[in-house]
């Protein structure tokens, strides 16, 4: 595991791995779309639109867990100062961004026939977009600043400062609803979910994971190579000042 | 006095009296804080039944908006000429003078808005026996808008356009204590509780991330 902290390593396992997880990710997530899609049963309240379940449900999942992900990368990079700590950090932002984006998209799809509107306060919608705000945050503080270094340790904080304030967020969110609105919402109660909807959402659950993991290494495998073009340029440029 | 409250307070008294001087800061977030208010009733309509049910969410939010408006000067000025290095170079720790640094910017930008916030309830229909808990949810609750504001503006010191970063970075952090603070101003008490809460441990936590930044931003 800490041999992969080189560089250099990292670049050549990282090549071999990426084409057998994008695969098995483009393979699964053709399964589930198909086992969600057509093969799982409508449920007798939902009707077809929970369908829809199995593209939410693994967005918003993975939503946070791509920023706790995140924040575990910016706390080694702060304490070890590795690169490609930093790296992992700042490339899993934009893909938690997305999953986000896409749970609150589909979140809203859902919400207009069954609530009747596009939008709802709900405390869940409700921190989800204000995670979405979290991360926007993360990244723009990596635009805002020239120097990588620099940039890489005040996104780690930012990070961080994210983390632990998330599950007061969440908490408060939740207080906020449950004051100013009785839960009238339809929820996914009663007894555990079936199994002929558990498996579309258990592959799904899977795909999106390797979908994570394969756009993850591909876009940490192109910061290396721009890094590595940058300081390519510094050397350039100054051979011919000198 | 052991070392740390003397450097508390004389730390306290330089900010102070550099406000003071200077003049400016808290008064113009006042001034935005009265211009934003009256703005609302005319987006909304002056009807006084809808004014006072609106009144406290404005007020909280208007609060959050105005303590942010000066943030980026936090630090700003004390990076500019050099005396952020010399805090940097004393042998005590830099969160100590950042919760100095904030204390004096809760009382020359916060403390004027909590005491023109009972004006602006009347202008905005507020139930009587709402001022008292209003005035006492901003007063626990501002500590938290500053000392998470500090964390923005120490993480955007020295960067142009610092300011509209450092609204994106901390507005969502606030989210909390404009929940907590608003409600507690509506008389459900145990909101009080959990608004102490989140200033009690952004006084620990907040001075500890700022000094992080600051010194990620000087080194």
């Amino acid at each position: 595991m800490f041999d992969l902290a080189n560089p250099k390593k990292f670049m050549d396992f990282s090549a071999r791995l990426l084409p057998w997880i994008s695969g098995a990710a483009v393979i699964l997530l053709a399964i589930g779309l198909y086992l969600a899609l057509f093969v799982a049963p409508p449920d007798y309240q939902q009707g077809e639109s929970v369908r829809i379940m199995y593209v939410h449900v693994p967005a918003a999942t993975l939503s946070m867990g791509v920023y706790a992900f995140m924040a575990l990368a910016s706390a080694l990079a702060l304490i070890m100062k590795h690169p490609l700590a930093d790296m992992a950090a700042k490339a899993a932002a934009p893909i938690g961004a997305g999953f986000t984006f896409l749970a609150l998209v589909t979140g809203s799809l859902w919400g207009k026939p069954m609530w009747g509107a596009w939008w709802a306060w709900d405390a869940r919608l409700t921190s989800e977009l204000v995670l979405l705000f979290l991360y926007f945050g993360y990244m723009a503080i990596w635009q805002a600043m020239e120097d990588p270094i620099k940039a890489a340790r005040a996104a780690a904080v930012v990070a961080l400062v994210g983390v632990v304030n998330l599950p007061v967020i969440k908490f408060s969110v939740n207080w906020w609803n449950t004051l100013h609105q009785p839960a009238s919402l339809l929820r996914f109660e009663g007894p555990a979910i079936h199994p002929s909807m558990l498996w579309p959402l258990l592959v799904m659950f899977a795909a999106y994971g390797l979908f994570f993991a394969a756009v993850l290494i591909l876009r940490m495998r192109m910061e290396i190579l721009l890094r590595r073009a940058r300081s390519l340029q510094l050397s350039q440029a100054r051979a011919r000042a000198s | 006095m052991n070392s740390w409250t003397q450097m508390i307070v004389t730390q306290l008294r330089r900010d102070l009296k550099l406000a003071a001087r200077l003049g400016g800061g808290g008064l113009l977030a006042v001034a935005f804080f009265v211009v934003l208010v009256t703005l609302v009733p005319f987006g909304v309509g002056p009807e006084p039944a809808l004014l006072s049910k609106l009144s406290i969410g404005i007020i909280w939010v208007g609060v959050v908006l105005s303590t942010l408006l000066s943030l980026d000067r936090l630090f700003q000025a004390d990076y500019e000429d050099g005396s952020l290095d010399l805090m940097f170079l004393s042998p005590l720790s830099l969160g100590v003078l950042v919760l100095a640094k904030c204390a004096a910017y809760w009382i020359t930008t916060a403390l004027p808005l909590v005491l023109v916030a009972p004006l602006l309830g009347v202008l905005l229909n507020l139930p009587a026996e709402n001022y008292g808990l209003l005035v006492l949810s901003l007063l626990v609750g501002t500590p938290a808008l500053s000392l998470v504001g500090a964390v923005g503006a120490a993480l955007t010191v020295g960067l142009r356009r610092g300011s509209l970063l450092l609204s994106l970075l901390v507005l969502p952090l606030c989210v909390p204590t404009l929940i907590f603070g608003a409600a507690a101003a509506e008389g459900h008490m145990s909101n009080f509780y959990l608004l102490g809460a989140v200033s009690l441990v952004l006084v620990v936590v907040g001075p500890i991330a700022s000094a992080a930044a600051l010194k990620l931003n000087l080194g």
